[in-house]
């Protein structure tokens, strides 16, 4: 191949704006339909002056933790706090991200604490330079050691047991708990707090990020073994696979899942979900915004030095008519 | 099959070498074909697991396994002949979503008929495909590059304009839209033969190999692929287009991505902005040990929906046999490895025969 000439530089440069406008394209179009986002709600009484990080592990593009920086993004505007996200699954990562907003002097950093040891050395770092941190979401049991203020989420092996007491009482022997993300700390911990309660539990891994994989490795284990009365899933859309993979297998099993969305939420109302498990993430966004705003304003300490649970908060067809419209508004 | 004999660099030489052709035996014949190792190592995975998990044994698992194939195997297609042809294509398992995100946000929020929004989808699709053509060809850029950068645009973009249109990270619901139950028919279908229920996208797949395969062995485009993939500047020198050949490649595997994005969107109803990735690499595995060559020239298409079919029976075997789930993608590299070790052995024991 020659070197680039001018003019085709030109037609490369044209070709490449072509693609932007289209993207661009697509999306002006959607704008103006655009319906009302939850943290489009007024509230705020203009700029508190306090800036606040916000580091997470969050996977891109799960509906988890939208809900999670939707509520953070709410209590932002309520308090008048500057508040700047980021995110990396990598925990390295999160931990320079921390480390990017020791350096630029935050007022405040919410952060999750998934992987304590990696992030301990950063966590420590914002405690030396006089920034107050408080955990949220993941690290219920190490964020004290850690150094952190306060501790807003669920815990997750308490959350797992709840799931198991209320498999035990429905007289389930065989639950399959699905692990949609290999190697997460919390997932495990989930199936674990399940297996407690119940003896027979057994663990399946899927890839979460790919739907027809997951109902097809589903399916298989139905078909492998029949004797499962009842599956776990640890998310809301693995929970949505979960009932195509049953359908598939003509599987009886009961259906219990973790978390929320507006299809479970519906499917719970339908009765095809028996109950779900919500930790309430947009509670655990908001509340990390709002405790550390608190804190500087005021110096409160919320949870008065225990952990403040969101979670498990048990969704089934008691209570889902009053929670269903909350999860179009994408707040839970 | 008439080309069983192409040597690893044909080079557009194949139709006038025709004359001085020795018909070798049978056996060294068999054992040349790309697909060979790949088929042996099909058939030990397949009596491994038919011998060590009981419920692999019923018709109902096998249709599992190879819609569970099919899903990976369809692009796959687009993406052998793509490798085959000399290019990767690493935008492939995040342009899926694309295709099904872009139908759904396309025609959910302008109020159109979803068909109206997979044709749009479609176009855009082919549009990508294009310009990582024109833009490998015209740069001079390897392939590898250019659709590592489209497919991070790609990906910024899913997650971005989802979240920007829908005000959420996935995209809502279509199944209540007009023009819905025709495509869930005709992308998302199934029929039941005897209790088993068959995917439409097995049909497809295997109708998109024969087509493959008629392409690559029956046509002159296929000649014109091995001669590109083979040596593209011999291949230009005796008058083959090598940048259109390149380009209709790329926008091969565009349209397969589009179609499985349509089998995702149909099926599922809604996607969410960050599926997809990581899967460009089983499309480039199930060609790799389908007996495709990485520096091109060299495959064929029922070695890539061998390919396919191996990554579908791997996956779902360690299920059906019921392994410790911590170790699945353990077993899964080890398996992948086995099957492209015994793809190497076949092949240099198929080119010492031939020598001697």
């Amino acid at each position: 191949m020659t070197l680039i000439t001018p003019r085709k530089l030109a037609g490369i440069g044209a070709a490449a704006l072509a693609l932007a406008l289209t993207l661009a394209g697509c999306s002006a179009g959607g704008a103006q339909d655009n319906n009302a986002e939850s943290n489009n709600d007024t509230g705020g009484n203009g700029d508190s002056g306090y800036k606040i990080a916000m580091i997470t592990h969050e996977t891109p593009g799960d509906t988890f933790w939208d809900k999670i920086r939707a509520g953070a993004n709410q209590a932002a505007k309520d308090t008048g706090v500057q508040l700047t996200y980021s995110a990396d699954p990598a925990a390295d990562k999160q931990a320079q991200l921390i480390q990017t907003a020791i350096d630029s002097k935050v007022d405040g950093i919410a952060t999750t604490l998934v992987t304590p040891d990696a992030l301990a050395g950063s966590v420590k770092a914002a405690a030396a330079a006089g920034i107050p941190l408080v955990g949220f979401n993941s690290g219920i049991d190490q964020y004290k050691d850690l150094g952190a203020l306060m501790y807003f989420g669920s815990d997750e092996n308490l959350a797992g047991a709840t799931v198991g007491d209320k498999l035990n009482d429905g007289g389930v022997k065989h639950p399959l708990c699905v692990i949609q993300a290999a190697g997460s700390v919390a997932l495990e911990a989930r199936c674990a707090g399940v297996k407690s309660k119940v003896a027979g539990t057994e663990n399946l891994q899927v890839n979460g990020a790919d739907d027809s994989s997951v109902v097809s490795s589903l399916q298989a284990k139905l078909a492998q073994d029949p004797s499962i009365d009842a599956i776990v899933t640890l998310g809301a859309p693995i929970a949505m696979d979960a009932l195509k993979a049953m359908d598939q297998a003509g599987s009886k099993a009961k259906l219990v899942t973790f978390d929320l969305n507006q299809d479970a939420a519906q499917a719970i109302k339908d009765g095809k979900i028996e109950f779900s498990v919500d930790q309430q993430p947009y509670v655990q966004g908001y509340m990390a915004v709002t405790a550390l705003y608190l804190y500087l304003k005021n110096g409160n300490d919320i949870g008065g030095g225990q952990p403040v649970l969101t979670g498990p908060s048990i969704v089934d067809q008691s209570n889902i008519d009053t929670i269903l419209p909350f999860t179009k508004n994408n707040t839970r | 099959m008439s080309t069983q004999l192409k040597p690893e660099t044909t080079a557009g030489a194949a139709p006038s070498e025709a004359g001085n052709r020795v018909t070798p035996h049978w056996s060294n014949r068999l054992l040349s074909r790309p697909e060979f190792g790949a088929a042996v190592a099909a058939g030990v995975i397949l009596i491994f697991f038919l011998v060590i998990a009981p419920s692999f044994r019923s018709a109902e698992s096998i249709f599992t396994i190879l819609y569970q194939a099919s899903t990976i195997g369809i692009v796959a297609v687009g993406v052998g002949m793509l490798m085959i042809g000399g290019e990767f294509d690493l935008s492939a398992g995040v342009m899926v979503t694309t295709a099904g995100l872009f139908n759904a946000l396309f025609s959910y929020y302008l109020g159109v008929n979803l068909i109206v929004g997979a044709i749009t989808s479609l176009l855009f699709c082919l549009a990508v495909g294009f310009l990582n053509g024109y833009l490998v060809m015209r740069t001079g850029i390897p392939s590898f590059l250019i659709t590592l950068g489209s497919f991070f645009v790609l990906q910024g973009a899913n997650l971005g304009i989802t979240k920007m249109v829908s005000g959420a990270v996935s995209s809502p619901d279509i199944s209540e839209m007009a023009g819905y139950d025709v495509m869930s028919a005709i992308f998302a279908g199934s029929f039941q033969i005897g209790g088993v229920t068959i995917w439409n996208t097995v049909i497809y797949w295997f109708v998109f190999v024969a087509i493959s395969g008629w392409v690559l062995q029956r046509t002159r485009i296929g000649n014109w692929i091995y001669a590109v993939g083979g040596n593209a500047a011999s291949a230009r020198a005796v008058g083959v287009p090598v940048v259109r050949v390149k380009i209709g490649l790329f926008m091969t595997v565009s349209f397969l991505a589009w179609f499985v994005g349509m089998h995702t969107l149909y099926r599922f109803n809604t996607l969410q902005a960050g599926n997809g990735v990581g899967n460009e690499f089983l499309y480039i595995i199930a060609a790799v040990v389908g007996g495709t060559l990485m520096t091109g020239g060299y495959g064929n298409a029922i070695g890539v929906a061998i390919g396919a079919f191996i990554f579908g029976m791997t996956s779902l075997g360690i299920v059906y046999a019921g392994w410790d789930p911590n170790w699945f993608r353990s077993f899964l590299g080890i398996m992948l490895l086995a099957a492209v070790l015994v793809n190497i052995y076949v092949k240099q024991l198929s080119t010492k025969r031939k020598m001697g």
